[in-house]
């Protein structure tokens, strides 16, 4: 199987990338830092992949999305898996004030992944298969006032990905929507951690287990689906009071 | 943020720092902070060695760099777990030469603690099999270190608790091998000195531990079960994967008392008789990784092991005198585990030396603290030394009677740390480093 995995470097993208090289496939992983890259390339190698090939690129570039893509096309010849896995975690405060760091977290976080995932949808409609699997956010169910802005540029994406996935269909093209709660990784490093949270490992084996059995949302881990429903169930006149 | 060793006691609020690259790492120290520093693997240590004001964890730097498929040289970040490493290495017929009883340590904790495993007898210790590794020292500088470049500083890290520097890349020899499954044998002895006689008749046989009653008294005192096993032929390299119950949250401490650790040390006696068996390597090495959390057993409060080691001359008597004040004191341990080590490496503080090991673990009350002293005072009397990896609160006096090598390790550290910052709870505590005041919690 051959996997293309932007934003590769994460701590989400890095467990998942591990448990595809374990699985033998052929990987193509997309980053901004090329000697993490590199490291990384030679840890999914002796790990089983098949064969590593990488791509540097800065994704709030978007002219280079296509050349991205085609590199990714060229080692990998025919995409079975892409997933999309970048984003990073703005400080409320500030993009609230700062309408330029405001736009830019809904670049890294928004834009960029439509972008992406323009380039990636014509691909796969070409070659009549194949899976797009983007990790968003429960931050995206419903607007809070500690994460907002975030939010509303994983909202954005999770609703693109609902209209696409109908879209996609009849070429033969599957869409997963993968929406992790609270993880302990490098984005969250900040936060302050309690009994709700979950580590980059659990949410990259739902990932690999959704996209297995063609899911189309899935919550990771799945008890965010419950909280979720009730966050979001909260009628508005006391959901504006709450701060969490 | 509230850490904690495997034992749960002590806590301390530490600053928690994740760099996700070497160069983040040597970024890291080049800022230096108001408290002590110490590097943190898995966190699999039992007591406060990995304990500090500002821990730097290797939680990232869990890369593989390359595996030599041909002559079984495999190398890694230092916070890859063995848990990883066997996943890789079991399918391509290699395995690392030696094994801790879990396989969610760290390399890096590995070396920091030189640990040891069921062939200690037989094979030595995990730091025998490290051929070099790089360790960031408290400046920044990154040093190469083996047995022939930078010597001195090797046999210091290697069994060091962490306290010369971090190590941050691995080049580790691994065995060849055919199986992961094991033979193994189960011999029942009557007392402790047939359990000695037992272990030291199968001294020639790869992997022996014996687990004692440590609840019997009068005649069966050190009565136990001796297990013995080597790998079988049967060409099977599978990765074991068992998800076994976990256990959710600390149960009330009251759940192990008396009454049901005679109950679960009877019949483990009875169950275990004079069988053989075959188990995979899972369940011969790492028994207790099937419970996620089995610490949470022990209550809020946590518990304490306590691991010795006697010299062979000594050991019978001063296990006999452990045992019966235990006994004594109603303070029996879930798991009472005795093995024979081999000869001594010369590394300046790894724990292993010639002689018999005990391993008791303890239930966290008061109570306990003054039985313990008392232990330490037999166990100095008959030569002997603690465990720093397993560790919580052994005095600067004991610490040092056990390792007479500490001067020698002090002036190392003197020359590549001299303003310490490199410290843990447990340093300062025995005296490895001062600075006592560093920590504020």
């Amino acid at each position: 199987m051959n996997v293309l995995i932007i934003g590769s470097t994460s701590a989400i993208a890095t467990a998942t990338a591990r448990l595809y090289a374990q699985r033998h496939c052929k990987l193509f992983l997309i980053a901004r830092d090329a000697s993490r890259l590199e490291a990384q390339a030679k840890d999914l190698s002796t790990r089983g992949a098949a064969a590593v090939g990488s791509h540097c690129l800065d994704l709030l570039d978007h002219e280079q999305h296509v050349v991205a893509i085609e590199a990714a096309r060229d080692f990998l010849e025919s995409i079975d898996i892409a997933l999309i896995c970048h984003g990073s975690l703005p400080e409320q405060e500030h993009v609230e004030q700062d309408f330029e760091a405001a736009r830019e977290a809904l670049d890294v976080n928004g834009l960029s992944v439509v972008s992406l995932l323009t380039g990636l949808s014509q691909l796969m409609k070409q070659q009549g298969n194949g899976t797009l699997a983007v990790v968003t956010s429960v931050a995206g169910d419903r607007g809070r006032q500690p994460n907002y802005v975030y939010g509303a540029a994983k909202a954005m994406v999770s609703t693109y990905l609902q209209g696409m996935r109908g879209k996609l269909l009849p070429h033969g093209v599957h869409v997963v929507d993968i929406r992790p709660g609270l993880v302990d990784s490098p984005m969250t490093a900040k936060l302050e951690k309690g009994a709700l949270w979950s580590t980059p490992e659990l949410v990259a084996d739902k990932i690999v287990r959704a996209i297995d059995a063609k899911r189309h949302t899935v919550y990771a881990p799945s008890y965010w689906r419950v909280i979720m429903a009730i966050v979001c169930s909260i009628p508005e006149v006391i959901f504006k009071r709450l701060k969490f | 943020m509230l850490i904690q060793g495997w034992g749960r006691f002590p806590r301390i609020d530490a600053e928690v720092l994740e760099p996700q690259t070497v160069s983040a790492l040597t970024n890291t120290l080049a800022s230096v902070p108001e408290v002590a520093q110490i590097a943190r693997g898995a966190g699999r240590s039992y007591g406060d060695s990995a304990l500090a004001g500002q821990v730097i964890s290797s939680r990232y730097l869990d890369n593989f760099h390359s595996l030599d498929e041909e002559q079984g040289i495999l190398r890694c970040g230092a916070g890859l777990t063995f848990e990883q490493l066997l996943e890789v290495c079991i399918p391509r017929g290699w395995f690392p030469p030696v094994v801790p009883g879990t396989k969610f340590v760290t390399i890096g904790g590995a070396i920091a603690a030189d640990i040891h495993g069921k062939n200690h007898h037989r094979d030595g210790s995990f730091c025998d099999f490290v051929e070099s590794f790089t360790l960031a020292l408290a400046n920044g500088e990154l040093k190469q270190c083996s047995q022939s470049e930078n010597a001195q500083l090797f046999r210091g890290v290697c069994g060091g608790m962490g306290l010369l520097g971090i190590v941050l890349d691995v080049t580790l020899r691994l065995n060849k091998v055919s199986s992961v499954f094991l033979k193994t044998q189960s011999i029942p002895t009557s007392n402790l000195n047939k359990t000695i006689a037992a272990l030291e008749q199968h001294n020639d046989e790869r992997f022996v531990v014996a687990w004692l009653d440590c609840l019997a008294q009068g005649e069966s005192l050190g009565r136990g079960v001796v297990h013995v096993g080597d790998y079988d032929d049967s060409d099977r390299l599978t990765v074991h994967k068992r998800w076994g119950p976990g256990v959710p949250f600390s149960t009330p401490a009251l759940l192990l008392n008396r009454h049901s650790m005679r109950l679960f040390n009877s019949l483990y006696y009875k169950l275990n008789s004079g069988s053989n068996s075959n188990e995979s390597y899972e369940e011969f090495f790492f028994p207790l990784d099937s419970i996620r959390h089995w610490n949470r057993l022990y209550g809020r409060k946590g518990f304490l092991q306590y691991q010795f080691v006697l010299p062979d001359a000594s050991a019978q008597e001063g296990i006999s005198s452990v045992l019966q004040r235990v006994a004594s004191a109603g303070k029996g341990s879930f798991l009472a585990v005795l093995k024979k080590f081999g000869a001594q490496n010369s590394n300046l503080l790894s724990f292993p030396t010639a002689g018999m090991t005990l391993t008791l673990d303890f239930k966290n009350e008061t109570s306990l603290f003054p039985l313990l002293d008392e232990l330490d005072a037999i166990v100095i009397d008959h030569g002997g030394r603690h465990y720093l990896a397993k560790d919580a609160r052994l005095s600067e006096s004991v610490f040092k009677a056990g390792y007479p090598q500490w001067q020698e390790f002090k002036s190392i550290k003197e020359q590549v740390d001299p303003d310490e910052r490199f410290a843990s709870l447990q340093s300062q505590r025995i005296g490895l480093t001062g600075g006592k005041g560093k920590h504020s919690s």
